[in-house]
Parts: C-alpha cells; sequence; structure tokens
C-alpha cells in the first residue's frame, strides 16, 4: 500500500499540471483535457482520505469512494457538454484558439 | 358720503389690470377709456377728499387691514391716510398724471406697445398713492419700489435699443443703492420707534424720548439715533430724486418716452424724496446737523446740474439736467428748515416742468424723433402753440413774476437768506450764495434751450422740410392745462409780505423756515419783510441777469457766445460742461469696472474653473479614467479570468488558514 501523503503528493502533482494546461493552452480541447486531469486529481485525493479515514476511525464509511463515483458522472456530463459546446465553436468561428475567440474584450 | 381712500390708488391698478391683461385684444379706443378714465376718476375722488380736508378739517383715514402683525412685536396695518400735504400731492399726481395720460393718446399713437405703455402708466400712478397715502414707511416703501420698478419698465420701454435698457438699468441700480439705506432707516425706526406709523414718527413726545439714545456707527462714531435715521432715509432719498451722488441715472432716464420723463421724471417721482422728507418734517427737524448736509447736497446738485446743463445739446437732457437742479433746490429747502416752500416748489415744479417735458415731446414729435437742439431752430413758425406754452414754462422755471416758479424759488432763497444771514449761520449762508448763483444760471440754460429750439434761422433737416407741424389734439390741450397751471400756481401760496396768505403753508402745517419756530421770535414782522423784499430784489435781479445775457448769447446775435467758446478757457469749459464733469466716467472707473472685474475674475475662477472644470468636467473625467483603466480587466482571455480566480480562491485558502492558525493558537 501507498502511503497517504505519497497519494495526495500525485493528486497535488496532477492538479497542477492540470491546472497549468488550463492556464497555459491555447486549444480548447486541451484546456478540457487538463480539466479533466484536475477532477481525476480530486478523486485521487477523495479515495485516499475515503480509504484511510474507513481504515481507521470511520470505519464502514465510503464517503470518498462514493464521492468520487459522483465526481466521474459528473465529469462526464461535463466533457460530452464542453465537446459539443467545443463543436458549435468550431463551426460558428472555424477555431478552436482561446485567443482569437476574447469577444468580450472590453 | 363716505370717501373710501382705497379707490385712489386702486382704480389706476384697475386699469392696470384691465389693460395690461386685456388691452391687447381691444382696440385702443377701450384702451384710452381705460387707461385715461380711471385716474380722471381717482382725480375726482382726490379732489373730494381734499375739498372734504378743507371744509370739514377732517383728515381721512382708512383703516385697511392687518399686514405685518406678531402680537405686541411688530404691528403694521395697511392702511391710507390723507392729510393736507398727502392730498395736495394725490391732487398733482392724479392731475398731472391725467392730463399726460392725456397726451400720450396723441404722442404714442401707432406704438406697437400702445396698451402695455398705458399699463404701466396706470400701475405707476397706483404705486405713487401708495407712496403719498402710506400711512406707515413700509407702505410708503411698497410703493417706493413700485415706482422704481414701473420707472425701470417705463425707461426701456422701447426694448429693442440697447441704450434704452442700459438706461433702465442705470436708474433701477442707482436706486437700489438709496433703498438701501431707505430700508436700513425703517429697520432703525422699527427697532428705536417700535412701529412705523407716520404718527408715531412724526410725534414730538416719541421724537424727543429718543434724542438721547445714540448709537455707535463704524467710521461715524457715536451718532444720535435720530440723526441715523435722518442720515439713512435722505440718502434713499437721495437715490429716487436724483442728488449727489446718486443723481446720474435721471438724464439717461431720458430714453424713454417723453410722457414718461414728464410724468416720472419730473412731476411726480422724484419728487418723492422730497415728499419724505415733509412728511417727517418733525424727525427730520431734530437733526439739524444732517439738515445742514441736506442743505449743502442740495445747493451743490443744483449749481452742478445747472453748469452741466450748459453744455448739453438733446433738448431732453437741458431738461433733465434741470429737473435735477430743481430738485437740488427742494432739497436746500428743507435743509434750512423751509419745508412748506420746498413743497410747494413740488407742486409748482410738477406744474412747469412737466409743461415743459410735454413741449419739448411735442417738438421731438413734430420733428420724427430728433431731439438734437442743433437740428432745431426757427421753430417758432411752424409751431406757434409750443413756442408759447414753452416759453411760459421757461420763463415760470426762470422765476419771473407772476409766474408759479417765481412764488416758490423765491420763498426757498428767502429761507436760505434768512437762516444764512438773519441767523447768521454760515454754511447756511454760503449754500445760500450757491442757489441764488444758480438761479441765475437756470434762467441762462433754459434761454439757452428755447434759442436754440424755437428762435432763429432753421437748422431742421432738409428732409422733415414742410413735415413739421403743431401737433394738436389731446396734445395741445395738456399743453394748454399746464400752461395755465404754471401761470397761476404760485398763487397757492403768495406769501404774506405780498398780500398772501400762505395758504398752502397753511393747509399743510408745514413750516415756512426754521425760524418760523423758535428763532422766530427774535425778529420783528418789519424787519423780516424788508428782509423778505431784499431778497425778492436779489432773486428777481439774477434771474433777470440770467435771462439777458441769454439773450445775448443766443437770442439775439451771436458775438458774445463766439467770443466766450473762442477762447481756450471757455471751450476747456464748455467740454467739461457737456461730458458732465466727467462724473459717468468716474463712476464707471472707481464703482463699475472694478465690480466688473471682480464679477469678471470670479466668473473666471469660480464658474470656470472650479464648477465647470473641476466639479462637472472633473468629475466625468474620473469616471471616465476610472474606466477605462478598470476596462483593461476585460479582457475576454478566459484563462486570464481563471487566473484572476485562482489567485483569489488562493488568497481566501490563505486568509482561512491563518484564521484557523489563529484560532489554534488562541
Amino acid at each position: 500500500m501507498f502511503s497517504l501523503p505519497a497519494l495526495l503528493y500525485l493528486s497535488a502533482l496532477l492538479f497542477s499540471v492540470g491546472t497549468y494546461g488550463v492556464l497555459a493552452r491555447r486549444n480548447i480541447l486541451v484546456v478540457l483535457m487538463s480539466l479533466e486531469l484536475m477532477l481525476n486529481a480530486v478523486n485521487i485525493a477523495l479515495v485516499s482520505f475515503g480509504r484511510v479515514h474507513a481504515l481507521t476511525a470511520f470505519a464502514g464509511e465510503h464517503g470518498g469512494q462514493i464521492f468520487t463515483l459522483m465526481v466521474l458522472a459528473v465529469a462526464a456530463a461535463e466533457a460530452a457538454i464542453g465537446l459539443s459546446l467545443l463543436l458549435v465553436i468550431w463551426r460558428r468561428w472555424n477555431t478552436i484558439d482561446l485567443r482569437q475567440l476574447c469577444r468580450l474584450n472590453g | 358720503m363716505d370717501i373710501n381712500l382705497l379707490w385712489i390708488p386702486l382704480l389706476p391698478f384697475l386699469g392696470f389690470l384691465i389693460n395690461g391683461m386685456l388691452g391687447n385684444r381691444f382696440g385702443n379706443k377701450f384702451v384710452n377709456a381705460i387707461a385715461c378714465g380711471l385716474p380722471i376718476l381717482s382725480f375726482a375722488i382726490s379732489y373730494a377728499a381734499w375739498s372734504r380736508l378743507i371744509s370739514e378739517g377732517t383728515e381721512l383715514h382708512w383703516n385697511g387691514f392687518p399686514w405685518i402683525w406678531i402680537e405686541g412685536l411688530v404691528e403694521i396695518p395697511f392702511a391710507l391716510h390723507l392729510d393736507g400735504i398727502a392730498a395736495v400731492m394725490c391732487m398733482v399726481i392724479t392731475g398731472v398724471g391725467s392730463l399726460i395720460h392725456l397726451y400720450s393718446i396723441g404722442y404714442m399713437k401707432g406704438d406697437p406697445g400702445y396698451h402695455r405703455y398705458f399699463a404701466y402708466l396706470n400701475l405707476f400712478t397706483t404705486f405713487m398713492l401708495i407712496l403719498v397715502l402710506g400711512d406707515n414707511l413700509l407702505l410708503m416703501f411698497i410703493g417706493w419700489e413700485g415706482v422704481g420698478l414701473c420707472s425701470y419698465l417705463l425707461i426701456g420701454f422701447w426694448y429693442e435699443e440697447d441704450a434704452n435698457c442700459a438706461a433702465g438699468k442705470k436708474a433701477f441700480i442707482m436706486n437700489r443703492v438709496g433703498d438701501f439705506a431707505f430700508l436700513l432707516g425703517i429697520f432703525l425706526c422699527l427697532a428705536h420707534f417700535g412701529s412705523l406709523d407716520m404718527s408715531t414718527l412724526t410725534d414730538a413726545t416719541a421724537i424727543s424720548a429718543l434724542s438721547a439714545e445714540t448709537l455707535s456707527v463704524p467710521l461715524l462714531g457715536s451718532v444720535s439715533v435720530i440723526s441715523m435715521i435722518v442720515l439713512l432715509l435722505f440718502i434713499g432719498a437721495t437715490g429716487k430724486s436724483a442728488q449727489i451722488p446718486l443723481y446720474v441715472w435721471l438724464p439717461d432716464a431720458m430714453a424713454g418716452p417723453t410722457p414718461v420723463s414728464a410724468l416720472i421724471h419730473a412731476a411726480t417721482m422724484v419728487t418723492s424724496g422730497v415728499y419724505l422728507c415733509c412728511r417727517l418734517m418733525p424727525l427730520f427737524e431734530a437733526a439739524p446737523a444732517i439738515l445742514a448736509i441736506i442743505a449743502g447736497i442740495g445747493a451743490c446738485t443744483a449749481l452742478l446740474a445747472a453748469l452741466i446743463a450748459f453744455g448739453q445739446n438733446d433738448i431732453k437732457k437741458v431738461l433733465a439736467y434741470s429737473t435735477v437742479s430743481q430738485l437740488g433746490y427742494m432739497f436746500f429747502a428743507i435743509g434750512v428748515g423751509a419745508f412748506s416752500a420746498a413743497f410747494f416748489h413740488v407742486v409748482t415744479h410738477a406744474f412747469f416742468k412737466a409743461l415743459l417735458f410735454l413741449g419739448s415731446g411735442s417738438v421731438i414729435h413734430a420733428m420724427h424723433h430728433e431731439q438734437d437742439m442743433r437740428k432745431m431752430g426757427g421753430l417758432r413758425k411752424q409751431l406757434p402753440f409750443t413756442h408759447l406754452t414753452f416759453l411760459i414754462g421757461t420763463l415760470a422755471i426762470a422765476g419771473v413774476p407772476p409766474l408759479a416758479g417765481f412764488f416758490s424759488k423765491d420763498e426757498i432763497l428767502f429761507a436760505g437768506y434768512q437762516q444764512g444771514f438773519l441767523m447768521g449761520v454760515d454754511s447756511a449762508a454760503l449754500f445760500w450764495g450757491i442757489s441764488f448763483l444758480t438761479a441765475g444760471m437756470t434762467a441762462f440754460y433754459m434761454i439757452r434751450c428755447v434759442a436754440l429750439t424755437f428762435w432763429g434761422e432753421s437748422r431742421v433737416d432738409s428732409s422733415l422740410e414742410g413735415k413739421v407741424h403743431e401737433p394738436g389734439g389731446w396734445i395741445g390741450f395738456a399743453l394748454f392745462m399746464l400752461a395755465v397751471a404754471s401761470i397761476v400756481g404760485g398763487f397757492l401760496n403768495v406769501p404774506e409780505f405780498l398780500g398772501g396768505h400762505a395758504t398752502l403753508g397753511h393747509f399743510t402745517g408745514l413750516h415756512g423756515s426754521a425760524a418760523s419756530h423758535g428763532a422766530a421770535a427774535s425778529f420783528s414782522p418789519e424787519d423780516l419783510h424788508a428782509a423778505e423784499w431784499k431778497s425778492m430784489f436779489l432773486s428777481l435781479a439774477v434771474a433777470g441777469s440770467g435771462l439777458l445775457l441769454a439773450y445775448y448769447c443766443y437770442g439775439k446775435g451771436h458775438a458774445l457766445r463766439t467770443r466766450f467758446t473762442g477762447s481756450g478757457v471757455g471751450r476747456w469749459l464748455g467740454r467739461l460742461s457737456h461730458r458732465k464733469f466727467y462724473v459717468d466716467e468716474f463712476y464707471a472707473t472707481v464703482f463699475v469696472r472694478p465690480f466688473e472685474t471682480i464679477s469678471h475674475l470670479l466668473f473666471i475662477l469660480i464658474d470656470r474653473i472650479l464648477i465647470d472644470g473641476i466639479l462637472v468636467s472633473g468629475s466625468a473625467l474620473l469616471t471616465r479614467g476610472l474606466g477605462n483603466w478598470f476596462r483593461k480587466m476585460q479582457t475576454g482571455f478566459i484563462p486570464g479570468y481563471l487566473l484572476t480566480f485562482g489567485c483569489g480562491v488562493l488568497l481566501l485558502i490563505y486568509m482561512m488558514l491563518s484564521l484557523i492558525q489563529q484560532g489554534g493558537a488562541q
């Protein structure tokens, strides 16, 4: 078994990578992928905490695991919506570059 | 039958309302009937009241209603009172006023503002009657302000021309200066007498009770209350009655229609200052020091205005300065204690000066609004009737017996003579000398005016050839009536040494001279009469020499005149007189221009820079600048927003953590 801190480090690393991707990449597809990465980083943290708690203080509690399933479902829905929006944006403006989509520039 | 005093001012007011609101819907006939009929009716009531006063000796009173009423503190009723002075003034105002209304029918024919003109004229009559009849100072002040307003409206009656409006404004503003002092005087009266009723202000016991009280005034030190009140009221009077230093508005007021000049700026309104002094005679007599000042101001005004009248070429300007000069005489009379003489001169002056102005109006009308005497001359042939009446007015003002001006002016000069020489008051003697000189000058400049206008060869513009003709109708009627009044007006108050009874003086109850109450006992009647004869011959001599000199300068040959104007001093004096001693320029430099400069400076500083620049544009600029600055945050670049959002979240987390840590530490 891995220890809890190692799992959390992994989660933080993945989250940072995802954040970097969201902030720094210009392609919406990559941004969406990075977003998925962030969600999954959170999932790792949740299942890790869930496992540790179930083993120690709160035996029989599986809140972390259950919540991860929720996140997966929501992430799937979000990915579907996001990808379909992406398609619409492509059709409408023929680009998925975020730099060219800043139409709200004041 | 009961006479309700309210009707006297109310009738012209109705005329004002009707003509002002409906005049333009009806024809001129209707306007005429209303505008002239109601003042004539008012004259009839005044006459009835006057004859009642003579026959029964009862002074009429209209109780009116409580006006400004704070129980036990300020109680000022809206009440009218008619005593001898007021009765005579009412007769003059409505009588001369009605004649001038009638005259205006002819003079203003075809003017686009016909009904407006008559509405103003009626309103003026109303306010003048309120001024005269008001039973307290405040009500008098209402009339005082009202006539000022009407004067302003009528001076600027032909408002299309800028100069007329400027003259109106000048009159109004000059009067405000005086009115301010008048108002202060009213406040002082209210503070110390506790009432503004004429009966209280003229009450001997009330005045003597106040005689010891003093006020400390900046610059003047400790001044007795009575003197201060009298001084302030007199300053008010200098504004309305065109005395030094506030006289400069009156000559400019000639910009109005000529009948207006006759009614307002010669016969009635400008005499209201004198009326004020007469009405409050006991109060004025209680301040002998101020009376001396009044005498000095009056005499100097008379002299200065006469000197300026020499050099004027506009026929109305000559008459205007002669009005200022005659008003100076009235104040001189008041200053030497001859209230009755001053009031008498008010009445006779109303006759002959209205006559002169209406005569000049007749000339101006005939000449198609030409007022420059250099372009007249020889009008005697075309305007024989106007010439005759104008000459009567001239002789009356010059003091030729037995015309009206002779008696009144003689009385004034005698009062000065009496105080100056019989009672040995040096200042009065000096001022008498000035007035005495002025009497000769009056004769001179009036004959000059007649000669330039009516005598000699014609200098009339050739385009007017054959068009100059006598304006008949109402104009002639008014001239005739006033000429008669100017001839017989003097017999109202023939002095006792000429076999009269000083009727007007007794009727009004005004004192004839400072000597007639108090020091009179020290003179025997024989001495007085001898002095009166002497004074009369002196004034006749000076008037006669003025007349003769003018005749030889302007009427018959020009040798004397050319020799005078040919010399350097003569030219210099001529220019000085023509430019009115540069008083207007002096006022412009000392008062008007600094005021304008300060106004302009404040306009730039406060209005342009502070309000427009900093407050209005500044706030707009600030908003726009901030907006521009914050706008840049709105990039539309989503990762940018996210970064900001992320930073915010991190900050929040940091804050929460540090809070938790603090909580843990406690």
